[in-house]
């Protein structure tokens, strides 16, 4: 019941962004920003969805309702992996004019539990400098990262250190998802 | 006065998305194997339309303030393509490396490649059916 409520609020909440602005000067049967048609046919369809999809968008517990999480994902968002976005892209360029590369594909075992959270470290992985996630194990969920400029140090220990890699993400991204 | 401010924002915030745009093509160009261009393609493509989300965003901030709700559809609308690019940049390149590591593709220069050794569904069957 509570994955039906939800999952129908979440399927509104998207289809109140997207018809933004629907609302009509012409006729007086508006909610403020959307007219009052929008909003039916939006609540039938979220609940549709709600019923259909219940099981598929909530899997087992629910702690990302847990408003906490959500602004420690904002802050992260902003500060941390925004900052390591544009490292990353400067360290692009400078590989661009200059050609100096070292590549190689290295395994990391950040010892993630949850879907969530290797997808989310997944994507910052490869959005941050130099790094790109080619495969993951899924039984350990052990994750495979090309590496564009191989440090020499960090292959003296298999498998290779996490901090080389993801820097502080894994720490944030458990308290985000764990 | 205010708003010839925001217009040079806008204008600020189209150059620097543009500018990483065409350093993710270079990167293209430059690269020696798909690995390296998937580097460039990503990071750069997805750093650059932030910036240029973010100029159309400031835009319909703007007509929005002024009195025209047309603008709101521009910020919203925006916002959610924004989210989906931030979502699926990476994780369709993640499946393109993933796709182009198993149909044997190696990366050029490597100087390390761990991911060899691990036993693709498909081999392991292989081995079995020889067994």
């Amino acid at each position: 019941m509570v994955a039906f409520v939800v999952t129908a609020l979440v399927c509104f909440i998207t289809y109140l962004l997207l018809t933004i602005g629907s609302a009509n000067n012409a006729s007086f049967l508006n909610l403020w920003m959307w007219s009052i048609e929008e909003i039916i046919f939006g609540l039938v369809l979220s609940i549709l969805v709600g019923i259909v999809a219940r099981k598929v968008f909530i899997k087992k517990s629910l702690r990302m309702l847990n408003p906490v999480r959500w602004l420690k994902f904002i802050g992260y968002m902003i500060g941390p992996f925004f900052i390591g976005m544009a490292k990353a892209n400067f360290d692009v360029a400078y590989r661009v004019i200059t050609g100096k590369i070292n590549p190689g594909i290295v395994k990391i075992s950040p010892n993630l539990k949850t879907d969530l959270g290797v997808t989310m470290l997944a994507n910052s992985i490869t959005l941050t400098p130099g790094t790109l996630t080619v495969d993951i194990d899924e039984n350990t969920n052990d994750l495979y990262i090309h590496w564009i400029n191989v440090k020499k140090e960090a292959l003296d220990k298999m498998p290779v250190d996490c901090k080389f890699i993801c820097g502080k993400f894994d720490k944030h991204v458990r308290g985000i998802a764990e | 006065m205010l708003n010839q401010l925001i217009d040079i924002v806008i204008y600020i915030l189209l150059a620097i998305g543009v500018f990483f745009n065409i350093l993710a093509g270079i990167g293209l160009l430059r690269f020696p194997d798909v690995y390296t261009r998937l580097h460039a393609g990503t990071k750069c493509t997805t750093f650059g339309s932030i910036f240029l989300c973010g100029s159309v965003i400031l835009y319909g901030l703007r007509m929005w303030i002024l009195g025209n709700v047309d603008g709101s559809i521009w910020v919203i609308h925006t916002g959610i393509a924004l989210v989906a690019i931030l979502l699926t940049n990476p994780t369709g390149a993640h499946a393109l490396a993933r796709a182009a590591h198993r149909s044997g593709v190696k990366p050029v220069g490597a100087v390390i490649d761990e991911l060899e050794n691990k036993p693709t569904k498909k081999s392991a069957n292989k081995m079995e059916a020889k067994k």
